[in-house]
């Protein structure tokens, strides 16, 4: 793996090289690119051309007719998606989107500029669907496919999280991120992508969750939670598993259930449905929310979401509650009701508690927990101590799909308003539909790509920087799994003194349970304001 | 890239013109036949090219979402920015067509040691783009005196304000002072911002060029060779009615402009202009954010193979069972 120079080595370079970008290579630099996709994941997924390769290798063993492929291929998405067709005819290269991608702006390599990052496919497109490229080539702005053409592909759609950021300016809403979708749509036709999407998505489908988490262990998993809640504040909690007849399911992403901090938010949710008294189960089978298939193709994104309503079916549920997670809800917006759905085996969301019917998620029926629990919060049914959350200092990272996908903005401060006393907001270039990727997004949070990251992290470190500079902020709050776990070491390469924690982890904190003892410490163990001393006599 | 070989084309274009009104006095080929073929390649390709995206469906709801979505009944809606109705829809679309909303965002990022980064106020191009958008469009139909008879109250009006200024004789027009200098700031532009430059193809020159010297010629003939008005209505209302003629006496300058009008016209629906038509299409923009409310339909969604409860049940029936998860089946 890849050494990752430290924060004052990195170099920024905005100024374009001499050649023409038709006429530069990628240079396959450790840290910059991401371990191909192993042929066992594909075989799962039923992908074509499983093999093992290498990106540095010369021949990446493509499919003998892979220009027959990909032309059909292509031919395919511009029929079946009109955005594609559109975004392929009508950018002017107005470069309004050019400076607004984080990994232009960690990198300062111009194919990183959204507009150029469409014009690698645009080009190609023009050769083969434009009469205008095939008679006037490169002056026309068009390119011969070639393997080439390929590997660039690979490296830079490979080096777009799928944000949308730069599709907030474009004049036309011209969506790069669908274009990247689009480019590894194809890309996957050749056996070309990667295994940190691939492992996940394969595990997925079989084991019901990324990380290939199996049933027992995923109920000792959760058990182990119920014991270290009890250690904070006594109380004993009893969730259940693929139980048939509960009112809800509940679906989070499975990095939740794994590693820290991620851990804490899945306590915070154990602890308010058992206050509130929730009848809701968890699943072992849909023990996912997030979707790597997203990253993959169109057609491994249905498959992997399909599970959520099979089971929901299955185990009768009413409705559905989602954890936080930022992809999975881009896919549960924008895409599931229209893949798998429609779902009239549920019924529209209604708190038990409060009676709130969530009318905006009428067709889906599937609401997120953040807008429950803000629901929970306005009628006043929970008892809150914010003055627990008081040794934290909090600021709200926008994660992309929610804001960008949904414009889940003001649901998340509320909660987080009310469960803590101290919450500043980072400058607003950088938060809310301008929001800023934590650098690792669609599939690209794995360790061999660590300088890309720290580099595509760093506009949003360095907006928690600000806040941190100015007003002492030591918590950045988020609502994402892959956030969670991928902010800790973006914080540690920026800003060494700010952790990471989910919004449901604020909840967690705060919420005054029935019967609980007194708290002297926080999820985590940490001191309460002004516990200090006791936490140490418990020691 | 292309500067100089889009600037050369144009500059070629008007060559061709001079010559051949001038030397081989193909005024009937440059005023009657041009034209017609420019404006049938124009309306064809222009539809050709629009029912081409119409005809690939809009699988997804993808709308990008750039404000506070409808939620719950206390939270408050941003209904231009993240629409969730059609009259919100509508809302949304007049202002990116109108304002250029989007573009209206528009911020530059500058790099800083430390690092800091700073995200600076970046108008201009919002600015210009739209002074340049509105001036083509009342220079447009400033035109329409030419091709109507008797002229739209509209356009007397028109030039009524647009004259306001008194200057010169015949008046000098503020749209035309405009519109140069926006289509100046254009090109400047993308010379200058080297990040601009880079991404620039001859097919984002040639249209300026074009644009430039449409404008260039046009102003030369009102205000400096005083072209022949009469004689031109002449013409122009022959077109339209379809009814030809070629009155003499119509100076080179006028259909080298007419020239560089047809090329425009012919050259637009295989171009970038074509995104006046594909703004309304983007599928990022053109629909409500309400996928969770109203289920929408994609119309060639196939099923594709699932790994089913059944399945992973089997996968893992001895270990759920034992650790007391319910099975469908206590055995295969
Ligand atoms: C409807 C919404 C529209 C929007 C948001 C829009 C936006 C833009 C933008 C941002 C540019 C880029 C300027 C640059 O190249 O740096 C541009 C260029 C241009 N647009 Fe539009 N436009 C719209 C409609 C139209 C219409 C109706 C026409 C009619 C002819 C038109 C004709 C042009 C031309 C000729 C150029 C200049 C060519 C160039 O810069 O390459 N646009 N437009
Ligand atoms: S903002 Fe849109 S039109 Fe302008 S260069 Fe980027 S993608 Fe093209
Ligand atoms: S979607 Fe995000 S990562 Fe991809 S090009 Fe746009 S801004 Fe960059």
């Amino acid at each position: 793996m890849a050494k990752v120079p430290k924060p004052n080595e990195l170099v920024f370079d905005y100024n374009p090289p001499q050649k023409w970008w038709m006429d530069t290579k990628p240079e396959f630099r450790p840290g910059t690119w991401c371990y191909p996709g192993k042929a066992k994941n594909a075989e799962v997924l039923g992908l074509p051309n499983p093999r093992e390769w290498s990106p540095l290798d010369e021949d990446w063993k493509l499919p003998s007719n892979w220009k027959e492929i990909i032309f059909e291929g292509m031919r395919d998405c511009l029929n079946k998606y009109r955005s594609l067709r559109v975004f392929m005819d009508i950018c002017v290269r107005c470069g309004a989107c050019s400076d607004k991608c984080h990994f232009y702006i960690g990198s300062g390599d111009p194919k990183n500029m959204p507009v150029l990052r469409g014009e690698l496919l645009r080009s190609v497109y023009r050769k083969d669907f434009t009469l205008a490229g095939k008679i006037m080539g490169r002056i026309a702005g068009a390119r011969e496919l070639n393997e080439e053409v390929v590997k660039e592909w690979f490296y830079y759609f490979f080096q777009c999280t799928e944000c949308r950021r730069c599709s907030v300016f474009c004049p036309y809403g011209i969506d790069t991120a669908e274009i990247t979708i689009m480019g590894r749509e194809l890309l996957n036709l050749l056996g070309v992508n990667i295994d940190w999407v691939l492992g996940p998505a394969a595990n997925c489908y079989l084991n019901g969750n990324h990380l290939g988490i199996q049933p027992h262990a995923f109920k000792d998993m959760i058990e182990f939670f119920v014991e270290e809640i009890e250690a904070v504040n006594g109380i004993r909690i009893e969730p259940t598993f693929n139980r048939k007849g509960a009112e809800v399911l509940f679906i989070t992403p499975s990095g939740d259930v794994f590693a820290d901090p991620g851990t804490y938010t899945l306590m915070g949710y154990l602890m308010l449905f058992h206050e509130i008294g929730l009848d809701y189960t968890w699943s072992t089978y849909a023990s996912e929310g997030g979707n790597f298939g997203l990253f993959t193709n169109h057609d491994t994104m249905k498959k992997l979401n399909a599970k959520m309503y099979a089971e929901a079916e299955r185990l009768g549920v009413k409705y559905i509650i989602g954890g936080e997670c930022g992809h999975m809800w881009r896919v549960i917006q924008q895409y599931m009701d229209t893949m798998n759905g429609p779902a009239d085996f549920l019924e529209v969301p209604r708190s038990p508690i409060t009676g709130t019917v969530f009318d905006n998620a009428k067709s889906t029926k599937m609401i997120h927990i953040v807008e429950f629990t803000a629901d929970l919060i306005r009628n006043g049914k929970l008892k809150l101590d914010p003055s627990r959350n008081d040794h934290l200092r909090v600021t709200y990272h926008d994660s992309c799909n929610p804001a960008r996908a949904m414009g889940f903005f003001d649901e998340p401060r509320y909660v987080i308003k009310n469960v803590c006393n101290n919450f500043w907001d980072m400058p607003p270039n950088c938060i809310r539909e301008q929001t800023f990727c934590c650098g690792s997004g669609s599939g690209l949070n794995t360790d061999e790509f660590m300088e890309m990251r720290m580099r595509g992290g760093l506009p949003r470190a360095n907006a928690v920087k600000h806040v941190h500079d100015k007003h002492g902020v030591n918590m950045l709050s988020c609502i994402c799994a892959i956030d969670r776990a991928v902010l800790p070491p973006l914080m540690d390469y920026w800003v060494p003194d700010v952790d990471v924690t989910g919004v449901h982890e604020l909840v967690g904190n705060a919420i005054v349970m029935e019967g609980e003892t007194e708290r002297t410490t926080d999820l985590r163990g940490n001191p309460l304001e002004g516990m200090e001393d006791m936490s140490d006599e418990d020691l | 890239m292309g500067i100089k070989f889009s600037l050369l084309s144009v500059i070629a274009l008007m060559a061709a013109v001079f010559v051949g009104v001038k030397v081989a006095g193909l005024h009937y080929f440059f005023g009657v036949v041009v034209p017609y073929a420019a404006l049938a390649t124009f309306l064809v390709g222009f539809i050709y090219r629009v029912l081409l995206w119409a005809r690939s469906p809009v699988p997804f709801n993808i709308t990008t979402t750039s404000g506070q979505q409808q939620s719950l009944p206390w939270v408050k809606q941003n209904k231009l920015d993240n629409p969730s109705t059609t009259a919100g829809t509508i809302g949304r679309m007049a202002l990116e067509v109108l304002f250029f909303r989007s573009l209206f965002r528009n911020t530059k990022y500058e790099y800083h040691e430390g690092p800091k980064l700073r995200y600076q106020w970046e108008k201009w191009l919002w600015i210009f783009g739209l002074l340049f958008h509105y001036s083509f469009l009342v220079i447009f139909l400033r035109h329409l005196r030419f091709f109507a008879e008797p002229v739209p109250g509209f356009v007397h009006s028109l030039e009524g304000l647009d004259g306001m200024l008194q200057v010169g004789l015949p008046g000098l027009y503020i749209t035309n002072l405009i519109f140069i200098a926006a289509v100046t700031f254009l090109f400047l532009r993308r010379v200058v911002v080297p990040q601009v430059r880079y991404i620039s193809l001859p097919s984002d020159y040639f249209p300026l060029f074009l644009l430039f010297f449409l404008g260039v010629t046009g102003i030369i003939m009102r205000y400096f060779s005083k072209v022949d008005v009469v004689k031109v209505k002449e013409l122009a209302l022959g077109i339209v009615t379809f009814n030809p003629v070629v009155p003499s006496g119509i100076g080179v300058l006028f259909y080298m402009h007419f020239f560089l009008l047809c090329v425009l016209l012919a050259y637009f629906p295989f171009s970038k202009l074509m995104h006046l038509g594909g703004v309304f299409l983007s599928p990022t923009r053109n629909m409500p954010n309400d996928p969770r409310m109203r289920r929408h339909v994609n119309p060639w969604n196939y099923p594709v193979k699932v790994h089913t409860y059944e399945e992973y049940e089997d996968d893992f029936r001895e270990k759920m069972i034992e650790a007391g998860l319910p099975v469908e089946k206590e055995s295969k």
